[in-house]
């Protein structure tokens, strides 16, 4: 009788501590698109839940990548083709462009100038804040495979690391909010 | 607490955030309670609209006790006090 109640117990303990793992204070977000208003939402809702003392993993993929490039680096030994996604890729955070209204540059060059006047940080500054207040950044490896980028090109960023979907989907899992962006 | 009350207290720090926007004073009042001790009061100045409603929201989450708003002319100061 004791042993029963006792491995009944640990299967309860072991079923609890399931539980607890499913509902981390954890932010797991895709960051899929590379357009400044989008990546800027990702930004302040991360250093957002960083202040709530969430932990916070963002999972940068395909156009985001753009995001993270830092403009005075450069990688040797791409091909033709990598080369040329290079070029036509905006090269770093504070080149990126409007979703909407972006037309022909002005649209951009000029929220960039509101943004200012409101007071609201520039994405570098976002980047910047986001390092202190220790948010994660994962880059998928197979995107910077596609688009030719290296890890040396990236942004010096503390908690930055090429990882694959296994590492977005068990960090998701035990998070209490997922998000795509 | 009344806003009598409110004037009358004596912060242990005071965060101004004055001119930030989302999530400016957020972030601000999330690095000075670090600075303070439990049972402190933390004043925050903020003249963005939305932080009224954000800070009292992010004190709930933090157990810490949020005291009330004093309205100024062109900003707010917030009062809490750490858990």
């Amino acid at each position: 009788m004791g042993t029963d109640i006792e491995s009944q117990l640990a299967e309860l303990k072991k079923q609890v501590s399931q539980l607890k793992e499913g509902t981390k204070d954890q932010l797991s977000m895709v960051v899929f698109s590379g357009d400044l208003d989008k990546v800027l939402a990702a930004l302040i809702i991360s250093t957002g839940a960083a202040a709530y003392d969430m932990k916070v993993k963002l999972f940068f993929t395909f156009w985001a990548i753009s995001a993270l490039r830092d403009p005075a680096k450069s990688a040797k030994g791409k091909n033709m083709i990598e080369k040329m996604f290079g070029w036509m890729l905006p090269r770093g955070a504070s080149r990126l462009t409007l979703s909407k209204m972006h037309m022909a540059g002005m649209g951009s060059a000029m929220i960039r100038g509101i943004m200012k006047k409101h007071k609201v940080a520039s994405l570098p500054e976002m980047l910047k804040t986001a390092a202190e207040l220790g948010v994660e950044i994962n880059i998928c490896e197979m995107s910077m495979n596609l688009m030719g980028f290296k890890k040396e090109e990236m942004i010096d960023y503390p908690n930055l690391t090429i990882c694959g979907v296994a590492t977005f989907l068990s960090d998701a899992q035990e998070s209490k909010i997922q998000l795509f962006i | 607490m009344s806003t009598e009350e409110l004037k009358n207290l004596q912060s242990n720090k005071i965060v101004d955030a004055r001119g930030t926007a989302c999530p400016g004073p957020l972030l601000a009042a999330k690095k000075a309670i670090g600075e303070i001790s439990s049972g402190e009061i933390m004043e925050i100045y903020s003249s963005d609209e939305g932080t009224k409603n954000d800070i009292p929201k992010w004190c709930q989450k933090m157990s810490h006790e949020f005291l009330g708003i004093v309205e100024e002319d062109s900003y707010s100061r917030l009062f809490l006090r750490k858990a």
